[in-house]
C-alpha cells in the first residue's frame, strides 16, 4: 500500500492523481460533513449501537480472513496450471462478486437453504437438516461474494512475478514458494484482506437477511435506520464516522503488515513453470474444483430458475436495462481513469487513502450528502443518472486501484529508468510506456467497475424518479409488487448484462495468460 | 409557397404554450404505487380526465423513506401531496409542520373512527401471517410460539410491516412483549430488511409463514389463480395499517391538491385499489370488492394505536423485539 519513497524522477504525470484524490475525498468525507452539518445536532450512541459495532467487526474479520485463506490455494493453482477452459473458469468464477445481493442470496438458499439441495440430500439420507441462518450464514455469503475477488486480485499478484524469476529459481533449484510467492503474497495480501474486510464492514442486506435476527445488526443497518426511518442525520453521521475510524485503524494495520516485494522487472515473457509436478497436481485440482463448485452451483440454480421469464419481461424493464448499461459504462470509464491517475502517484499516502476510503463509505451517507448539496441548486432527479455513475465509480475505485497500482509499479520498475534516460515523461510516458503494458489489469478494472455499477441499488434509490429507473431498482420494485417471477427474470437479465460487460472488458484487455 | 415545416413549428409552439398553462400536481408516493401493475397509471389517467392538469407520481422507496425524503427537502419540496404514509408515521409527519389540513370529512368504511385533520386514508389492511393451505396454521401468537412453525418477519427498524408487527405484539402483550418475542425466537428463521425479501423467502419455501397482509392470498387467487395461500386469523386480533395522504403546506396548487383529495375518496380512485394495491379501499366502491378478495378473514377486533400512542410506544416495542429475539 502506502509504502515506498517518493519517486526521484517525475516520470509519470502527478496532477491527474491529485485531482482524483481530491474528488474522492470530497465524495466520501465531504458528503459525511454535509450530512453532519445538515443534522444540526450531534448524534448519540445507544447500547444497541455498541452491539452492532461488535457484530460488524466479528463478521467482517471472519469473512475476510476466510475469503483470503481460501483464495490463496485457488489462485496459486490457477496461476501455475493451464488447462482447457481455464480462462472461461476464471471469468465465470468472478461472477458472484458482481451479483446483486438479492440474486446471490436466493442462489445460496437454493443450495444451503431449508429447501435447498444440501438439505434435500441430508433429509434423504436420514440426517438432521442444517440451517444457513446465523453468523455462519453471513460469513458463508460473504465468502461466496468475496472469494472470487480475492482470487482475481491475488492472481494479479502472481502475474507481477516476472517469468525470468521462475527460470532463475528453477535453474538454481530454489524454492519458488519461499523466494518468489511468499514475498509476493506478503506484499499483496494485506491490502486485499483490508479491502474485503471493509466490504464486509459495510454489508447490510446480506448480514440482516442471513443473520437470523437482531443479533446480526450491522452499523450500516443502523445508518439506514437513522436516515430513512428516524431521520436522525446526526446519528447517521456519527455512525458513518465510526465506519471511517474502523477503516483507518484497519488500513494502518494492513500498511504495517505489508512488506513491499522486490521482484524487479522482466521482459513481459510468457511464464513457464518447472515446479508443478507430482502431488501439486492433485491439490491444485482439488482447490480449483471445490472453488468452482462452491461458486458456480448457486449461480447456475438461480439462472436456470429465472431464465424462462426473460422473454416475458415488460418493456419498462428493458428500458431500465438500457439505462443501467449506459450508466455502467460511463461509471467504469470514470472509475478507471481515476484509479490510473491514483496509481500513477506511485504509492503515495494520499493515493492509498483515496483508494481505500470509498470502501468504508456508506452509500446511503454519500447519497444523502450529495442530495443535501444538490437539492438547493436543482432537482436531484435530473442528476440521478450522472450522480449514480459518479458514486458507483467512487465505490468501485478501490478495486480498480488495487488491480492497477501493482501493475503501474511493475512497469515503472522495469521500464522507468530506460524511459527516464530517453526523456519520455508526462502524458507521452503514459501513452507509450504504461498503457500498452497494463492492458490486462486495465480491462479487468473496467469490467469490474462496470459490473459493480450495474448491480448497485444504493444511490439510485435515493435520487431516482421513475424516468431514471435502473435495472436493480426495477427488479426491486417488481418484488415489491408481488411479481417475484418477473423479478427473477429481471435478476437473470441483470446477471447476464453485468457479466457480459465484465467479460467484454476483461477479455479485451487480455493478451497473455491471466 | 410556405414551407410545410412552418406549420409544424407553429403547431409545436402552440402545443408547448398550452402545456405551459396546464398546471402540474406532483405527488410523492412509494415505489410499488407507481409501477405499471400498481394503482398509479389508472389513477393518473382518471384524474387527468377531470382536472385539466398534469398529474405526476414520483416514487420514493417505502412509506418511511418517503417521509425522510420530504424532511430532507423541507419547504423547498416539489411535492404538492404525499401519498403513502401510514398511521405509524403520521405523528412524526405532522410534527414536521410540513403538512396542511385537508378540510374534508368524507364517510369512510374503516373499522376504526377517523378524525385526523392533516391526513386522509385511501386504503387499509390487516397485518397477518400468511401460509400455505395444509401447512401449519396457529391461531394466536401463543400457539405460534409453542408450535414449531417457522416464520420470516421484517426488521421494525427498516420496514413498515416490521414495525407494524412490533406494535401489534406490544399492544397485545404490553410489558410481556419481550417474553413473547423470546418464545418466538426459535420460530423466527430470519429477519429481512423489507417486505419484498421476506415474501420472496417465503415463496422460496424458506419458512412456513411470513408476516404480510390478510389481502395477500387474494393476490395469488386473482392474479395467479393460485388458491394455495391462506392468511391466518389470530384470536388476539389484527393490527391495522391505514395508508394516508396529506397536502404539503408549501404547495403552489392548493386548489388542485384539495380536488385530488376529494377524488381520492371517490369511486374512480377507490375501485382501482383492491386489485392493484391489494388493500381494502377506504370507501367501499359501488361494485363492492372483487370476488375472492379478503373474504377469508374478518377479524373481530381491529387493533390500531392512535398516531401519538404509536409514536410513543415505538421505542419500547422495538426494544422488546430486540431484547426478546436476542436471547
Amino acid at each position: 500500500m502506502a509504502h515506498g519513497s517518493e519517486p526521484i524522477t517525475r516520470g509519470l504525470p502527478l496532477w491527474p492523481g491529485r485531482i482524483a484524490a481530491g474528488l474522492v475525498l470530497l465524495l466520501t468525507l465531504g458528503t459525511l460533513l454535509a450530512v453532519g452539518l445538515r443534522a444540526g445536532s450531534a448524534g448519540r450512541f445507544g447500547v444497541a449501537d455498541w452491539a452492532a459495532i461488535r457484530f460488524t467487526l466479528v463478521q467482517a474479520v471472519l469473512s475476510s480472513v476466510l475469503s483470503v485463506a481460501a483464495a490463496i490455494p485457488v489462485a496459486r493453482a490457477l496461476a501455475r496450471r493451464s488447462f482447457p477452459g481455464r480462462r472461461f473458469l476464471i471469468a465465470v468464477m468472478g461472477a458472484p462478486f458482481i451479483l446483486p445481493v438479492v440474486v446471490a442470496i436466493l442462489g445460496l438458499l437454493a443450495v444451503f437453504g431449508r429447501g435447498g439441495v444440501i438439505n434435500d440430500a441430508l433429509i434423504w439420507a436420514g440426517l438432521p437438516a442444517i440451517s444457513i441462518y446465523g453468523l455462519h450464514g453471513v460469513v458463508l455469503a460473504h465468502v461466496f461474494f468475496n472469494l472470487p475477488l480475492a482470487v482475481r486480485l491475488i492472481l494479479q499478484g502472481w502475474a507481477t512475478i516476472p517469468a525470468e524469476r521462475f527460470r532463475v529459481a528453477a535453474s538454481l533449484d530454489m524454492s519458488v514458494w519461499r523466494f518468489l510467492e511468499w514475498p509476493m503474497l506478503r506484499a499483496t495480501v494485506p491490502g486485499i484482506l483490508l479491502a474485503i474486510f471493509l466490504i464486509c464492514l459495510t454489508s447490510f442486506a446480506v448480514a440482516l437477511t442471513l443473520g437470523g435476527g437482531p443479533r446480526a445488526t450491522t452499523v450500516e443497518l443502523a445508518i439506514y435506520q437513522a436516515i430513512r426511518f428516524e431521520f436522525d442525520l446526526g446519528r447517521a453521521a456519527l455512525l458513518a464516522g465510526v465506519q471511517f475510524t474502523i477503516c483507518a485503524v484497519a488500513a494502518a494495520a494492513a500498511w504495517w503488515i505489508a512488506v513491499p516485494s522486490a521482484l524487479g522487472g522482466g521482459l513481459d515473457r510468457v511464464v513457464q513453470r518447472w515446479d508443478t509436478g507430482g502431488s501439486t497436481r492433485f491439490s491444485d485440482a482439488c482447490a480449483i474444483g471445490m472453488a468452482a463448485l462452491f461458486l458456480l452451483v448457486p449461480l447456475t440454480l438461480v439462472l436456470s430458475r429465472g431464465v424462462t421469464e426473460i422473454a416475458a419481461l415488460p418493456n419498462s424493464v428493458w428500458l431500465a436495462a438500457g439505462r443501467s448499461v449506459g450508466v455502467a459504462i460511463f461509471s467504469a470509464l470514470l472509475c478507471v481513469v481515476a484509479a490510473l491517475a491514483l496509481a500513477m502517484l506511485r504509492g503515495s499516502a494520499v493515493a492509498g487513502l483515496a483508494g481505500t476510503l470509498p470502501l468504508a463509505a456508506s452509500g446511503l451517507v454519500i447519497g444523502t450528502g450529495l442530495f443535501v448539496v444538490v437539492h438547493p441548486v436543482m432537482d436531484p432527479a435530473r442528476l440521478a443518472l450522472p450522480v449514480t455513475a459518479l458514486v458507483n465509480a467512487a465505490l468501485a475505485l478501490p478495486f480498480a486501484y488495487r488491480a492497477l497500482s501493482p501493475a503501474v509499479e511493475q512497469v515503472e520498475a522495469s521500464h522507468g529508468r530506460l524511459a527516464d534516460t530517453l526523456g519520455v515523461c508526462g502524458m507521452a510516458r503514459v501513452r507509450l510506456v504504461l498503457l500498452p503494458r497494463i492492458r490486462a489489469p486495465l480491462g479487468f478494472s473496467l469490467g469490474l467497475a462496470a459490473a459493480l455499477s450495474m448491480g448497485d441499488l444504493g444511490v439510485i434509490a435515493l435520487f431516482a424518479g421513475d424516468a431514471e429507473e435502473t435495472l436493480p431498482l426495477a427488479m426491486y420494485r417488481l418484488m415489491g409488487a408481488y411479481r417475484m417471477d418477473t423479478a427473477a427474470g429481471a435478476g437473470v437479465l441483470l446477471v447476464l448484462l453485468s457479466f457480459g460487460l465484465f467479460w467484454l472488458f476483461d477479455r479485451g484487455g487480455r493478451h497473455d495468460r491471466v | 409557397m410556405k414551407h410545410p415545416l412552418f406549420h409544424v413549428a407553429g403547431l409545436t409552439f402552440a402545443a408547448s404554450a398550452a402545456m405551459a398553462q396546464t398546471p402540474e400536481l406532483t405527488i410523492y408516493t412509494y415505489d410499488s404505487f407507481v409501477t405499471e401493475w400498481g394503482p398509479g397509471p389508472a389513477i393518473e389517467a382518471a384524474f387527468e380526465e377531470v382536472c385539466g392538469c398534469d398529474l405526476v407520481f414520483s416514487g420514493h422507496g417505502d412509506g418511511a423513506a418517503l417521509l425522510s425524503r420530504l424532511r430532507l427537502e423541507g419547504n423547498r419540496t416539489e411535492a404538492d401531496i404525499v401519498l403513502g404514509l401510514d398511521t405509524n408515521l403520521t405523528y412524526a409527519a405532522a410534527e414536521t409542520g410540513l403538512f396542511a389540513p385537508h378540510g374534508l370529512s368524507p364517510d369512510l368504511d374503516l373499522p376504526v373512527s377517523w378524525d385526523d385533520p392533516d391526513f386522509l386514508p385511501y386504503d387499509w389492511g390487516y397485518f397477518a401471517f400468511v401460509g400455505n393451505e395444509g401447512g401449519p396454521a396457529p391461531s394466536s401468537f401463543e400457539e405460534l410460539a409453542q408450535s414449531d412453525a417457522s416464520i420470516v418477519i421484517q426488521d421494525p427498524r427498516s420496514s413498515t410491516p416490521g414495525l407494524g408487527l412490533a406494535l401489534w405484539v406490544q399492544q397485545v402483550y404490553g410489558d410481556e412483549a419481550a417474553g413473547l418475542w423470546a418464545d418466538l425466537a426459535d420460530n423466527v428463521v430470519t429477519v429481512t430488511p423489507g417486505w419484498s425479501e421476506a415474501y420472496g423467502l417465503f415463496l422460496e419455501g424458506e419458512a412456513d409463514l411470513v408476516l404480510s397482509y390478510t389481502t395477500s392470498p387474494a393476490y395469488h387467487l386473482i392474479a395467479e389463480e393460485d388458491a394455495s395461500k391462506i392468511a391466518l386469523r389470530f384470536d388476539e386480533g389484527h393490527y391495522m395499517q391505514v395508508e394516508v395522504a396529506g397536502i404539503v403546506a408549501s404547495t403552489d396548487q392548493p386548489d388542485l391538491a384539495r380536488q385530488f383529495m376529494e377524488f381520492m375518496v371517490s369511486d374512480a380512485f377507490q375501485s382501482v385499489i383492491p386489485t392493484t394495491n391489494w388493500m381494502f379501499p377506504a370507501v367501499m366502491p359501488e361494485g363492492g370488492l372483487p370476488e375472492g378478495f379478503g373474504t377469508d378473514i374478518d377479524p373481530e377486533t381491529a387493533l390500531l394505536l392512535p398516531a401519538d400512542a404509536a409514536a410513543a410506544l415505538r421505542e419500547s416495542a422495538i426494544d422488546a423485539w430486540r431484547t426478546g429475539l436476542s436471547q
